[in-house]
């Protein structure tokens, strides 16, 4: 199929939706609204209200805050499991001693941290970036640990014989083999990132995307949550393809098929 | 006048550039008695002599060359370097791998530059000798390719400037050229010579290709079967030199000294896989 077969498919599809919301909402069939405005508002309300919001200017405040917690939980998430996850695969003593833990803080649903974050750190951003790096962490420490632990024995073998020292094979096998499973993950991770920054918002703050969602929700304003949930869904869209440019940018040296499983 | 300067044990250019004497390797298999894959024996190098090992599959030829670099530690038997005994890797030899070794996350140039790189060797020193040994392997046009838009053959041929450019005194080569089909392994044959001839390091060759064995070196030597396997012939190859690694083989004499091997290699290799059935 063409491109333009496609793009055109892709566009009837979201007509169609859109078109069944708008029908459903707004026009009684034998008396009876399909989709009662009250719950479902209508496509246009929704619309107008996105379009307020942004020309209101009030919006970038709080995509300001979702975006700066979004992007502090997966820096320190990711810190700690670069760190963590380089200790443990040259540890194995440390990562026997302390795998129990870890699996059982990774089993834990980490939303149920929530309220104790609230409480140890207040509700302004470190509550929220807090509950991110939580989620952050597990999966860019699997992911180096992995890393490191399957670097390649033959290349291992080679940079020996060329003679490296440790710091040497740190900075040349092991290090690139580890951000390279860690940037194969990166949607995930900053993805976890962005759902520990909403959820922690939604569940108490004072200003974010979450918190938006969830004002509008406490005041029954329907269209105000749809059009919290539009600005979130496009901020997503957008960091997502920040990733992208940003993995294309440094996983250049491996074959396009593998990037693009991955 | 009255001082006499003793004479030094000969040793230095005359000593062996690798000597084994009574090797022997294990492996060490949980719950079971230690495998025994190479039982004592011993093999010597000299020091500008290109010799090659041709056994069965599986007969420990590589275990073998993997003791001479210092990557496993026989159970027995000594491992000796140009006279000194072997601590560690074997900071002399240089060691082409059977597989891919080279670092798919680096272009071919500084694949090859990080080996002069780490030694301290400053980067653009490193990246201009990089790109004159890539354009000796005949890699000129290809210096910013990742591996993975590299050919086996070419990929091979960057692996095989990486461990040239450090100048080793040792060549360790574990079935180099064996993933690559046959018109491409004659063609790194002649490569290798044309390189070797130039310096002539000392070149310990692992193949199950017997012709290739006998088209690149100076000494052939036969590996038994494992378990327990152990050199069990030496051939001298008086073929003369330069060689050509593809055209030699239509010399009658190749034919001659192949027909002298390959019946004692054939009983090997029978016997590998009637322990196999």
């Amino acid at each position: 199929m063409s491109r333009a077969g496609l793009l055109s498919l892709q566009i009837l599809v979201g007509v169609v939706l859109l078109l069944i919301w708008h029908v459903g909402a707004t026009i009684p069939i034998f008396g009876y609204t399909l989709l009662p405005k009250f719950f479902f508002s209508t496509p246009i309300d929704v619309a107008s209200r996105v379009v307020q919001m942004f020309a209101g200017g009030k919006i970038w405040g709080h995509l300001y805050v979702t975006l700066l917690e979004t992007v502090l939980a997966f820096a320190i998430g990711a810190l700690g499991g670069i760190a963590i996850g380089f200790w443990f695969a040259r540890k194995p003593l440390a990562a026997a001693v302390f795998d129990p833990y870890l699996k059982m803080v990774n089993a834990l649903p980490r939303v149920v941290l929530a309220p104790i974050f609230m409480l140890w750190l207040g509700l302004g951003i470190w509550s929220k970036v807090a509950l991110g790096v939580t989620l952050v962490f597990f999966i860019v420490f699997f992911n180096v640990y992995q890393g490191v632990k399957e670097v390649s024995p033959v290349v291992l073998a080679n940079a020996r014989m060329m003679g490296m020292n440790e710091r040497q094979l740190f900075r040349h096998v092991y290090w690139p083999s580890a951000l390279s499973w860690m940037f194969s993950s990166l949607h995930t991770s900053v993805g976890f990132a962005l759902v520990g920054a909403v959820v922690g918002e939604y569940l108490g703050a004072s200003a974010g995307l979450g918190y938006l969602i969830h004002q509008a929700e406490g005041v029954f304003d329907t269209t105000g949550v749809f059009a919290g949930m539009v600005v979130l869904a496009g901020f997503v869209l957008v960091v997502d393809w920040v990733v992208t440019l940003v993995e294309n940018r440094l996983l250049h040296w491996r074959p396009q098929s593998a990037a693009a499983q991955a | 006048m009255a001082t006499v300067i003793p004479l030094k044990p000969a040793q230095g250019p005359t000593a062996s550039a690798v000597r084994l004497t009574d090797i022997a390797i294990e492996f060490r298999i949980k719950g079971r008695p230690p495998y025994k894959a190479v039982a004592p024996t011993s093999l010597a190098v000299a020091d500008g002599e290109f010799v090659a090992i041709v056994g069965p599959t599986g007969c420990g030829k590589s275990t073998l060359l993997n003791a001479v670099a210092g990557l496993l530690k026989p159970a027995a038997g000594k491992v000796e370097v140009y006279g000194q005994a072997l601590a560690g890797l074997n900071a002399e030899a240089g060691y082409l791998f059977q597989q891919d070794a080279v670092m798919p996350w680096k272009t071919a140039l500084d694949n090859v530059a990080i080996a002069l790189e780490i030694k301290g060797v400053g980067r653009e020193d490193a990246l201009g000798a990089a790109r004159d040994w890539l354009g000796r392997v005949g890699l000129g046009r290809f210096l910013d390719r990742y591996p993975h838009q590299l050919s086996g053959g070419q990929r091979k041929r960057v692996g095989l400037a990486q461990v040239l450019i450090r100048q080793p005194k040792i060549l360790l080569m574990d079935e180099p050229f064996g993933p690559l089909d046959a018109q491409t392994r004659q063609i790194m044959g002649s490569l290798l010579l044309d390189l070797w001839a130039g310096d002539r390091k000392a070149v310990l060759f692992v193949t199950h290709d017997l012709e290739e064995a006998i088209a690149l070196s100076d000494r052939v030597l036969i590996m038994s079967a494992g378990p327990e396997a152990r050199i069990i012939g030496d051939h001298r190859i008086d073929l003369a030199r330069p060689r050509d690694a593809a055209d030699i083989r239509t010399h009658p004499r190749f034919h001659d000294i192949h027909k002298a091997i390959w019946g004692q290699l054939r009983a090997e290799v029978i016997k590998t896989y009637g322990e196999e059935a």
